[in-house]
């Protein structure tokens, strides 16, 4: 069985706010029945302020589906429509402490039938633009319609470049079978072959230092690297900072929705690795709360 | 009153005689029976006693006939890559929709590399179509493999007339047999049958252990070539422990045979009629007339099985479900879309599968539970209002995207 947080079984257990809303005036029905998820969203909307005087839920789906649509719910009674756009997937994810991988479409389909009903109560159409396909990557949560999709986009060859695009494959690479089948695919489409030796693409990121590094060297490069990662932490509503570099630990600091995410080891263990590609030496990435306290004030590292 | 287990096609509880059996084994008898002195007497004497009670149990003419492997998956596998090995210019293979993805898996592999694979689809009830099998079955053919019994359904398929069929057409026959032995009584040494599996962990033995059983005389190809164990038909050093275990396991199925067969079938048909009788809008999967005696799989309509089991989970009761979400897959159970289940029954499924450590209280426990978390359910379902489902409810609610 999954490993559910308490915040998750509390919702599912004593779910709020379930069933239809009386005299609602901005329905979402969002889901698919043949992945066995779907919800419908009912709010009543004041007209004069667009404050969410009441929200309610119907969901046929997993445990996860009902305790995301229970805490979604929950987080936007009393905002305003503008301001319950800005919920994310994330935060929805984030107040259940934390979803396991495969689940976190629950909370995407949380957001999902937000929007939708926000545009039936302004009388727009919303149009899903998300297609989700089987999951590939566990331990970064990506699916295979994505993976497809990045590849034609960016010309991707390799399981490395897949990976520098798209995280997939970046953990325990179990998925690497499945990913070099989908590259296999896409390739012949193109008429390409696929050849697990070809050169990545993005070749001049990952061409490792031959001579051994010095401290400052050695920080810049770190700092080089943290900088081409960021874009993908904080489309996921997150950062990461460098705190400090004893040897060859990189002391990290995780914040926003990487924090206290379920996949924050993970993405630690992403970023790791890639460090380890691009300097060409052992570095291992380690949270800033666990670096020895005598070297450092964690607190005031955090915030230097 | 301590936790009802009804997920015994899962896995099942190792019974107490086949861990005493095995204990000695991890110890005194702890030596390795191909050598010569006496460490190896004892633990060789007690392998052939196992391979004679698993003999027995299959009903097998020769103890040799008896491969120990160390899974059910593993017989799988072995059964059907001999086949195409030991016969290279045959590129087909017949199977079925609803096989376990022990076959399933290794079938579509085998696609990628070549193979033409034959995947039987079944009726509304589980069943197959014999004429269309007949007219499969040619000379292109390596191997048909078909499953003994359903895992989720419990459906049985006619697996000794279906290898009569195929060795009329000079075709080798499989079948993983892993939720039929220790249920059902068989006799293979009538049967046309090349070759079988069987997994301990089924039959009360460990996890771990498992056979593939070989007729004599059917061409044969190792998986794993190595040292001359099991006649150098499966390389590696003998579980010892784990195969005197499913010796005893074996012998223990055959004297409860007729229990598994009445009582335990009495459970099983008592709970599924309180279920239907009490709960509106379920109905039984599978094949009604021609099942396991243990499995029942019941579809509890416009809800999900993740949620149901977690409700059963809290109130004590152990199932499984062919959702889509238990497995995080993105569809509900092949066998469920195989058999035409529509969506909204389909993630709806829970299988309650019995041993004979079950009782007829348990039974009476789950059938107070169960009416009040479908019902808790449904009140959450978009499809449900009130006493029923809405009217006409796949078009009263139709999610943006599909």
């Amino acid at each position: 069985m999954w490993d559910y947080s308490d915040k998750v079984k509390e919702h599912f257990f004593n779910p709020k706010n379930a069933g239809a809303v009386a005299n609602a005036n901005a329905i979402g029905e969002v889901g698919s029945i043949s992945c066995g998820d779907a919800l419908r969203l009912t709010l009543r909307v004041n007209e004069a302020s667009e404050v969410i005087e009441d929200a309610g839920f119907q969901t046929f789906g997993c445990g996860s589906a009902i305790a995301s649509s229970s805490v979604l719910t929950e987080i936007i009674k009393g905002m305003t429509l503008d301001e319950a756009l800005k919920v994310t997937n994330n935060d929805i994810a984030a107040e259940l402490d934390g979803l396991p991988p495969e689940k976190m479409h629950c909370s995407v389909m949380g957001r999902e039938a937000l929007q939708a009903a926000v545009a039936n109560y302004r009388g727009e159409e919303w149009k899903d633009d998300h297609e989700e396909g089987a999951l590939v990557c566990k331990c970064f949560a990506i699916d295979a319609v994505m993976i497809e999709e990045m590849v034609w986009a960016n010309k991707l060859r390799t399981v490395e470049d897949v990976t520098n695009y798209t995280k997939a494959g970046g953990g325990c690479a179990a998925c690497h079978e499945d990913i070099e089948a989908i590259l296999e695919k896409v390739l012949k489409e193109r008429g390409e072959t696929f050849d697990p030796n070809a050169a990545p693409i993005e070749k001049s990121i990952i061409t490792a230092e031959k001579k051994p590094l010095t401290n400052l060297q050695r920080i810049k490069k770190i700092e080089e690297v943290l900088t081409s990662l960021r874009p993908q932490l904080m489309a996921d509503g997150g950062d990461v900072e460098l705190v400090e570099v004893i040897d060859n630990i990189a002391y990290v600091n995780m914040t926003g929705a990487c924090n206290g995410c379920q996949m924050a080891a993970m993405t630690i263990a992403g970023i790791q690795q890639r460090l380890m590609e691009v300097l060409g030496e052992f570095i291992r990435v380690v949270p800033a709360s666990q670096m020895p306290s005598k070297l450092v004030n964690i607190q005031e590292a955090s915030h230097a | 009153m301590p936790d009802i287990y009804l997920d015994n096609n899962a896995t099942t509880k190792v019974d107490r005689a086949v861990v005493d059996a095995m204990l000695p084994f991890f110890t005194e008898q702890f030596g390795n029976p191909s050598s010569i002195h006496r460490f190896a007497d004892g633990v060789a004497r007690a392998i052939k006693k196992a391979r004679g009670q698993v003999q027995e149990l299959l009903g097998a003419e020769h103890d040799s006939e008896i491969i120990f492997t160390s899974c059910g998956t593993e017989s799988d596998s072995t059964a059907i890559l001999s086949a195409i090995k030991a016969q290279p210019n045959r590129k087909e293979i017949i199977t079925t929709a609803v096989e376990h993805p022990a076959i399933l898996n290794l079938c579509e592999h085998l696609e990628k590399e070549g193979y033409t694979i034959h995947r039987m689809p079944v009726d509304r009830c589980g069943r197959l179509n014999l004429e269309a099998y007949k007219n499969l079955l040619s000379d292109q053919v390596a191997i048909v493999s078909v499953m003994w019994a359903n895992n989720e359904t419990g459906t049985i398929f006619p697996v000794v007339e279906m290898a009569e069929m195929a060795h009329a057409a000079g075709v080798m026959f499989h079948t993983d047999a892993v939720q039929a032995v220790g249920k059902i009584p068989m006799m293979l040494q009538d049967t046309q049958i090349d070759m079988l599996s069987l997994s301990g962990h089924k039959l009360h033995a460990p996890k771990g252990i498992g056979v593939l059983y070989l007729r004599r005389g059917t061409r044969f190809r190792p998986l794993l070539r190595g040292g001359h164990q099991e006649r150098g038909r499966r390389a590696g050093t003998e579980n010892t422990a784990s195969i005197v275990g499913l010796g005893k396991a074996c012998e223990l199925a055959i004297e409860h045979m007729e229990f598994e067969n009445i009582q335990v079938k009495a459970m099983r048909d008592r709970l599924e009629r309180g279920i239907v009788e009490q709960i509106p809008h379920c109905f039984i999967t599978g094949d009604l007339n021609n099942r396991l005696p243990n499995t029942t799989d019941i579809a509890f309509e416009y809800i999900e099985g993740e949620a149901i089991l977690m409700l059963l989970n809290k109130a004590g009761v152990a199932a499984s479900s062919g959702s889509a979400c238990t497995s995080g897959s993105l569809e509900p159970s092949h066998v469920m879309r195989a058999m035409s289940i529509p969506y909204t029954a389909a993630h709806g499924t829970i299988r309650f599968s019995f041993s004979r450590y079950n009782t007829m209280s348990e039974v009476d426990e789950v059938l107070k539970v169960m009416p009040d978390i479908v019902a808790a359910l449904r009140k959450l379902s978009p499809y449900w209002d009130g006493n029923g489902p809405v009217a006409n409810p796949e078009e009263a609610f139709k999610p943006t995207y599909a």
